[in-house]
C-alpha cells in the first residue's frame, strides 16, 4: 500500500469535565486549564492503521485540525508508531461545525496526496456527533463505512470489513480507496515504548495554515458553518434526591416497602 | 414528479426499514413530526426506501404521515450508503422539504452526514428534543460533553434543516383511522453500483424482554463488582418482572451484553421504575435513563453523581444491601 491517513483529534481529558463551566455571554464552554488527550477511539484507528502497514507496507500519516497546542498530543501518536503528521491550524478555522471541519480536513487530505485508506474513530468524546468521517468521505467522493469492528485484507486490492448494527453485523467487501470509522471493539491499542518517544521527536510534524490550503474564508469557521449555536445550558435534574443512609438491612426493608407503596410489588 | 406536491411546507421523516422491518425510531419520529407539523403548518412526509416495501406505507400513515413517498429499486435492498444517499438527495432537491428527521440508528448516523454534506446543509446529531421557533425554524437540542451540556442548534440559512434523533426519546402514536396518500418516486440508479458490497448480514433476536419496552429496569455498573454478583442484579430484575440494563464497564467485563447498555452509545429507556446499582452516574449513562418515572440509586459513595439525578438514593454497600433486598422482596411476594 502507498499511504494510510489517520484522522485524530485532541479532546479535553474527560477526567476533568466537572471543571467545565458555561460562559452565557459568548455561549461557549470555559475549559481553561483542562489538559488535552487524544480522542480514545483515534488510538484504535491508529492501531488498525499500524497493523495494516505491518502487513502491506506504506506510510501512516496523522491528520488533525486543531490549535497549535495540539502538537504535543500529536507527538504522542507519532510515538505510538505513525510516520509523520500534518496539523491544520489557523484562526480562520475556529468555530467550524462538522461540515466546515470536513472541508478543512478534505483540503488537507488532497494536499497530502494519494491514499489507500483513511481511518477515523467513530466519534469524539467532546462533540460526539460522529458526523465528520462521513462528511469528509462525501467531500472526497470516496465510499465510507461506520461502526467497524474488524478489518481484514484478503489482498491489497480488497478489504473485508465487519460492521456492527443493531442486534447483528454486516460483512462488507470494498476496494480502496475508502474511509473507515472504527469502534472500541476493533482492537487494543499498543503501548507507547520509550524508543517510540525518542523517535517521535525526529519525525516530521508539518503545520498548514489556510495560506497553504487556500480555502475560501466564507466556507470556514462560523461563517462557513450551516449550523449555529442558539443556546447552551448545563443539564439539571428536577428530581427529589431523597438520600437515605443507615444499616443495609434497614435500607433494604425501607426500599421494599416503598416499592410496594408505588405498586411495583 | 409533482404528484402530491402542495403549497404546504414539508417535514420529512426517513422511516428506516431493514429487510422489510420498520425501525421503531422512525415511528417515534412520525409522532414528533405530527406534533411539530400541527403546530407549524407542515405536511408530514414519510420517506421509505427499499425494494418492494410499499406495503409498509399504510402503517406509516397510521403513525402520523400525511403522505408516504416510496422509492423502490433492487439497488436499495439491502441498504447501502451510496445508493441511499443518491436517492434521498435527489428527492430532496426535487421537492425541497423544510425539515428532515432521521433516527440515530447505525443506518441513520451513517446516512445523514453524507446527505447533509452533499446538499451543503446543516446537520445536528443525536437530538433529544425538537421544537419550533416563531418563524418555524427547527430548534435542535443535542447533548454534548458526555451529555452534561445541552446545546440548541439551528440551521437558519440552509434547507432542509436536518437532524438525527436518539431512538427511544420521542413517543409514537398509532391511529389506524388516519388517512393519507402514497406516492411512488421514480428512481434512476445505475445497475452497476460502485462502493462496498454486502457479503453477509447476520442478526440475532435479543433474548428476554427488550430493555426499551420494560416497565421496570434494574441496571448495574462497575460497582456491582463481579460476574458472580451480577447474578443478583438479574435475580432482582426477575423478581420485579423487569429487564436488566448496564453501563459500559459491565459490558467490557463480560457480565452484560451490548443490547443491555443504557446511555449515549446505548439505549434510551423510559421505564416506570429504574433502579441503578453500583452506577456512578456519568452523564453518558444518565442521558439514557433520565426520562424514567421513578429513579432509585444505590451506591456506597455518598458523593456519587447518580445521587444528583435520582428520586431516592441509598448509600450502602451492594454486597450487603442486594441479598437483603432480594430476601425482603421474596418475603413480601410470598405473603401475596
Amino acid at each position: 500500500l502507498e499511504r494510510i491517513i489517520v484522522c485524530i483529534k485532541p479532546v479535553p481529558d474527560p477526567k476533568h469535565w466537572d471543571r467545565v463551566s458555561l460562559d452565557q455571554a459568548t455561549m461557549t464552554l470555559k475549559r481553561e486549564g483542562i489538559p488535552n488527550v487524544v480522542n480514545p477511539l483515534d488510538r484504535q484507528a491508529l492501531e488498525a492503521a499500524l497493523q495494516i502497514k505491518e502487513a502491506f507496507g506504506g506510510e501512516v500519516v496523522l491528520l488533525a485540525m486543531a490549535p497549535p497546542f495540539a502538537a504535543s498530543t500529536i507527538r504522542e501518536m507519532l510515538a505510538m508508531g505513525a510516520d509523520r503528521a500534518v496539523l491544520l491550524s489557523d484562526r480562520l478555522f475556529a468555530g467550524s461545525d462538522t461540515l466546515a471541519t470536513s472541508r478543512i480536513l478534505a483540503a488537507g487530505v488532497e494536499r497530502i496526496g494519494a491514499f489507500d485508506l483513511i481511518l477515523c474513530g467513530n466519534m469524539t468524546l467532546d462533540g460526539s456527533t460522529a458526523q465528520v468521517p462521513g462528511q469528509l468521505a462525501e467531500l472526497l467522493r470516496i465510499p465510507n463505512l461506520m461502526h467497524i469492528t474488524k478489518i481484514e485484507w484478503p489482498d491489497p486490492k480488497l478489504c473485508r470489513l465487519t460492521q456492527r448494527i443493531e442486534n447483528g453485523q454486516i460483512v462488507w467487501e470494498s476496494a480502496p480507496p475508502l474511509l473507515i470509522s472504527v469502534i472500541k471493539e476493533i482492537n487494543k491499542p499498543r503501548y507507547i515504548s520509550f524508543l517510540g518517544i525518542v523517535e517521535a521527536d525526529k519525525k516530521d510534524l508539518t503545520v498548514w495554515s489556510n495560506e497553504i490550503l487556500q480555502i475560501e474564508p466564507n466556507l470556514l469557521g462560523l461563517a462557513g458553518s450551516p449550523t449555529k449555536m442558539a443556546g447552551l445550558t448545563m443539564r439539571q435534574s428536577r428530581r427529589a434526591k431523597e438520600i437515605l443512609t443507615g444499616e443495609a438491612e434497614d435500607l433494604a426493608r425501607d426500599l421494599a416497602q416503598r416499592l410496594v407503596k408505588r405498586g411495583f410489588l | 414528479m409533482n404528484a402530491g406536491k402542495t403549497d404546504r411546507r414539508e417535514l420529512w421523516v426517513l422511516t428506516e426499514q431493514r429487510q422489510g422491518v420498520l425501525a421503531e425510531v422512525g415511528l417515534e419520529l412520525l409522532g414528533k413530526a405530527r406534533e411539530l407539523a400541527d403546530q407549524g403548518g407542515f405536511q408530514v412526509t414519510a420517506v421509505l426506501l427499499g425494494d418492494r416495501v410499499k406495503g409498509l406505507a399504510d402503517e406509516l400513515i397510521a403513525f402520523g404521515a400525511d403522505q408516504v413517498l416510496v422509492a423502490e429499486d433492487p439497488a436499495l435492498e439491502p441498504y447501502r450508503l451510496l445508493p441511499y444517499t443518491q436517492v434521498l438527495t435527489d428527492l430532496i432537491q426535487e421537492r425541497r422539504p423544510e425539515i428532515l428527521l432521521i433516527g440515530a440508528t447505525a443506518l441513520g448516523v451513517e446516512l445523514a452526514p453524507r446527505v447533509a454534506a452533499r446538499l451543503g446543509t446543516g446537520l445536528s446529531a443525536h437530538c433529544i428534543d425538537l421544537k419550533l421557533d416563531d418563524q418555524g425554524g427547527l430548534l435542535q437540542v443535542v447533548p454534548g460533553w458526555g451529555g452534561g451540556v445541552l446545546a440548541t442548534i439551528t440551521c437558519p440559512d440552509h434547507r432542509p434543516q436536518t437532524a438525527t434523533v436518539m431512538p427511544g426519546v420521542m413517543k409514537s402514536r398509532r391511529d389506524p383511522l388516519r388517512r393519507g396518500q402514497v406516492f411512488e418516486a421514480a428512481v434512476d440508479l445505475p445497475q452497476d453500483q460502485a462502493g462496498p458490497r454486502v457479503v453477509e448480514i447476520s442478526r440475532r433476536e435479543p433474548q428476554g424482554l427488550p430493555l426499551e419496552k420494560a416497565e421496570v429496569v434494574v441496571a448495574g455498573g462497575w460497582g456491582v463488582g463481579g460476574a458472580e454478583k451480577w447474578v443478583l442484579i438479574e435475580e432482582l430484575a426477575a423478581l420485579l418482572d423487569g429487564a436488566v440494563g448496564a453501563t459500559r464497564p459491565p459490558l467490557d467485563e463480560g457480565w452484560a451484553e451490548e443490547s443491555q447498555m443504557i446511555g449515549q452509545s446505548g439505549k434510551t429507556i423510559r421505564p416506570k421504575l429504574y433502579i441503578g446499582l453500583g452506577i456512578s452516574g456519568m452523564m453518558h449513562h444518565v442521558v439514557g435513563m433520565d426520562q424514567s418515572e421513578f429513579v432509585v440509586a444505590v451506591n456506597q459513595d455518598p458523593k456519587a453523581a447518580i445521587f444528583e439525578v435520582c428520586d431516592l438514593g441509598l448509600v450502602a454497600d451492594l454486597t450487603e444491601l442486594l441479598p437483603s433486598l432480594i430476601a425482603e422482596i421474596k418475603k413480601l411476594k410470598a405473603l401475596d
